[in-house]
């Protein structure tokens, strides 16, 4: 066994690369959240075995093999769930050759409503947006599709962002709907029509029509649609609080498991919400009427949501700025937010909702080891992690962004 | 200087920039209302001018910066808030916002940010787009912010004048506009205009197009300046058939318009800063300039601000170069003005947060940036790039009394701007939601 200090240790780890897999890690003296029963302990230690918490508890033994990481009671956290968002399905949006987030088939015959594609199939690890958020504490993210042709996003799914291809969290695909004014010109200039066409598309499932009857899917789609007709993870986009009702009207007549993704008048309709068990993924930020779906929105919402018994998630739709995800939750907390609630909205929370609590978000025995190592309150957006630890693996804490600030660093150096 | 003279000074300055503003068109019609003394006591003050004083007393009397200091007695009928714990700091200033002009909500209806009919429009003058009543004024405010600068958007090569606003609930644009400030000319480098133009087979198509419009436009302005000076010599001349277009590109020749460009890679700024030698003008600031970090010396050199995102980028390929440090780096280097812009409706409600993070890349690459230095770009770096440095962005004496009390250090996450006053006058007090700023589109909708 070696004992080196902290930051030794790191640079050590991350020079050393996959390598460091088998290796078992120790670390000891952390402030850890462990988002479960155990709730935040104090100068306590985690041992991860083969990519897995296999211990968490005080004076914990070092392994035989391995190392240990001084944590000098430094806030340990779950890997940061980043949101909802085209993370690593193109580089440059603006280049329409770089991107594939988005579905156009204005130029393809046959059915518009493609529930089939599935856009997690053009997720890139290797993507330069991958390590710039990864290195910020965030290791998994939602991906999620969207169409311009149908209020039937696409699917998407969880991935974790350690690099590799199949990166897809197992039970965590869904299908994304929009609703409301953002979707009105998908569906013939009224929000009213967009029930209208999900019961069309619902019937199709189970008695097919012909192209000729105005059939709005193929065999392909009906195919995908059916599971979450019958149950899987349904992900609606919508903002405004009568759309919200009416959205809960038809999942419950149709036995839908929905997630609100947007919500930003969700407050208004907190007690249905609550009721139907729904959950809210929402960006604590929105607190202006962007458009007249969002005349209510409220810097509180989340702390009403909370308050009603609704659970929530954080999301700010960013591709670039996943790495923010903090920043939200810690404005959540200055406007009301108990911290506990807004640290879960960014790490258990998502991870239930999205069919993976079960292996992330939490630092208990037999979770996955997807670790945050902070150098102080990891909602205070001054700051930084430390090390971060996907699937037990320390990961390189570089990205484009340090390579290129530690090139103009030595310019600026060597011109003093 | 003492505080009397200064006063004085300042009474004198604000008459003659008055005298100055009499026969200008669209005129500010913003006076201050009178306010009570304030004497805020016993506050961590970051002054702006990169000094950092604990437990100590700041005091408004009409409208300006009476005295900053230890121990300051309240004059009588003075309101006193108690401010142990809590920090204060100028008002802040964001130099690129689009509020009013790019409204929430964002509808056909009230979208006047851009005037995309032709890539040179310095004849527009982005006030007479600005909507009083967009909700993102009241929610600045609440961020503490107390002046912004309104530019048109990015479409064009030369987009059209800018206008620099107290953040005051009104009416009227002519109700918010900052007395005897000056006009800004929003130019803008790099992928906007040419995408814009190009798509419809227009130019600029490309860079070397926009070098080229710009050049165009700036050669017509000295020709035409050259005609006003010459009539001005000559009564006999009559006078000049007056051109709104060239009107303005020769108010920036003569250093009366400030420019403010919209530039993102560090060889674009270069070029524009050749464009400004050869046509005899100063850049005030680079807006956006994902890359200065490249450059960050001969911006200092030039004596040109940067305004800039914390961590924005990625979305264009001119923006793909964007790291965290950028801020830090414009910071460092000599002479260098660093400035933290929003660009957003959002952004705008958070600069101290937007700064707080750069502050703290910048720590970590070994650069020292305490809050008392960083404060700077919000507050005495843009409004040396207004050419308001002698009216506001630090608590001077003398300087208008634009200041902020925030419930704790302004760099963290949790901080809350409690108090907002603009010229003395409390316009956002966290305490009493009533007197809170409300504009007419919020009312009876049925929300708070």
């Amino acid at each position: 066994m070696t004992r080196l200090p902290g930051w030794m240790l790191l640079s050590i780890l991350a020079a050393a690369g996959s390598s460091a897999d088998a290796q078992q890690v120790l670390i000891r003296d952390a402030k850890v959240y462990t988002e479960s029963a155990q709730g935040t302990l104090e100068h306590a230690d985690v041992l991860v075995r083969d990519g897995k918490i296999a211990a968490v508890g005080k004076g914990l033994s070092p392994p035989a093999e391995g190392s240990v990481i001084e944590g000098n009671n430094r806030p340990l956290t779950p890997g940061l769930f980043g949101g909802i968002s085209a993370l690593g399905l193109g580089e440059v949006v603006a280049e329409s050759s770089t991107w594939d987030a988005q579905l156009n088939l204005d130029a393809a015959g046959g059915p518009k409503w493609r529930p089939d594609f599935d856009v997690t199939l053009a997720f890139n690890p290797r993507s330069v947006l991958v390590p710039v958020t990864r290195i910020e504490g965030v290791t998994w993210a939602v991906l999620s599709p969207f169409s311009k042709n149908s209020m039937v996003s696409g699917q998407g799914a969880a991935v974790t962002l350690d690099g590799r291809f199949d990166a897809a969290m197992e039970g965590s695909r869904s299908l994304f709907i929009s609703l409301g004014g953002d979707s009105k010109s998908r569906t013939g200039g009224s929000r009213a029509a967009q029930y209208m066409l999900l019961q069309q598309a619902f019937h199709e499932v189970r008695a097919p029509r012909s192209p000729n009857e105005g059939a709005l899917l193929n065999a392909e789609g009906r195919e995908a649609l059916a599971p979450y007709v019958a149950g899987g993870r349904i992900v609606f986009e919508v903002e405004r609080a009568s759309d919200i009702h009416q959205l809960l009207l038809f999942v419950r007549r149709h036995d839908l498991n929905a997630v609100i993704s947007g919500g930003s008048e969700a407050w208004l309709v907190a007690d249905e919400l609550a009721r139907a068990r729904i959950p809210v993924i929402l960006n604590p930020l929105d607190n202006l009427p962007d458009s007249f779906d969002s005349l209510g929105a409220r810097l509180d919402n989340a702390v009403l949501l909370h308050r009603a018994g609704v659970r929530v998630a954080f999301s700010a739709g960013d591709d670039y700025n996943a790495r923010n995800i903090r920043q939200l939750a810690g404005n959540a907390v200055a406007h009301g937010l108990p911290w506990e609630v807004a640290l879960a909205a960014i790490t258990t929370v998502p991870a239930d909702i999205f069919g993976v609590g079960a292996q992330h978000g939490r630092i208990e025995t037999g979770q996955v080891a997807d670790l945050v190592l902070w150098i102080g309150d990891p909602l205070e957006i001054t700051t930084q992690a430390e090390q971060v630890w996907i699937a037990g693996r320390p990961l390189s804490m570089r990205s484009r962004q340090t390579e290129l600030r530690d090139r103009y660093l030595q310019r600026a150096t060597l011109q003093q | 200087m003492n505080a009397v003279l200064r006063s004085i000074w300042c009474a004198v300055a604000a008459l003659v920039s008055l005298a100055a503003l009499a026969g200008e068109p669209y005129p500010s019609t913003y006076r201050a209302q009178s306010s009570a003394p304030t004497l805020i006591r016993g506050a961590t003050v970051l002054t702006g001018t990169g000094q950092r004083l604990e437990a100590a007393d700041v005091l408004l009397v009409e409208g300006r910066v009476a005295a900053v200091g230890h121990d300051l007695t309240a004059p009588p009928g003075a309101r006193v808030i108690d401010a142990q714990g809590r920090w204060v700091t100028p008002g802040l200033i964001d130099i690129h916002s689009h509020v009013g002009v790019a409204p929430t909500p964002g509808v056909e209806g009230n979208d006047d940010g851009n005037e995309m009919t032709n890539p040179a429009t310095p004849n527009v003058w982005i006030e007479h787009s600005i909507w009083p009543q967009d909700p993102a004024f009241e929610t600045a405010l609440e961020g503490g912010v107390t002046t912004l600068q309104i530019l048109p958007g990015s479409a064009n090569l030369i987009g059209g004048r800018s206008v620099v606003l107290k953040n005051v609930p009104a009416i009227t644009y002519q109700a918010m506009k900052f007395p005897g400030a000056p006009y800004g000319l929003k130019m803008a480098c790099g992928e906007n205009p040419k995408r814009n133009y190009g798509e419809q087979h227009q130019s600029p198509a490309t860079r070397m197009g926009s070098l080229a419009g710009f050049r165009q436009a700036f050669i017509e302005a000295q020709d035409y300046r050259r005609q006003l000076d010459k009539a001005a010599k000559d009564p006999k001349s009559g006078p000049v058939k007056r051109d709104l277009k060239l009107e303005t590109l020769a108010g920036v020749l003569k250093g009366d318009i400030r420019v403010h460009v919209h530039c993102y890679r560090a060889d674009d700024m270069a070029t524009m800063l050749d464009l400004a030698d050869e046509f005899g003008f100063h850049i005030a600031a680079f807006h956006h300039g994902v890359e200065a970090y490249k450059i960050a010396d001969q911006l200092g050199a030039k004596g040109v601000c940067a305004a800039l995102w914390a961590d924005w980028w990625g979305f264009k390929m001119e923006a793909f170069d964007g790291i965290q440090e950028n801020l830090a780096f414009v910071d460092h280097a000599r002479n260098g003005c660093a400035i933290v812009h929003s660009d957003s409706a959002q952004g705008i409600q958070r600069l101290n947060q937007e700064a707080a993070k750069a502050m703290a890349r910048g720590v970590s690459m070994g650069f020292a940036i305490p809050p008392e230095r960083a404060i700077r770009w919000l507050t005495s770096n843009p409004a040396r790039a207004l050419g308001l440095g002698d009216r506001i962005g630090s608590l001077e004496v003398g300087k208008m009394a634009d200041a902020v009390i925030w419930s704790r250090d302004p760099f963290s996450v949790y901080a809350l701007a409690d108090q907002v006053f603009i010229d003395g006058v409390l316009l956002f007090d966290r305490q009493h939601p009533a007197a809170q700023p409300r504009s007419d589109f919020k009312v009876g909708q049925g929300t708070p």
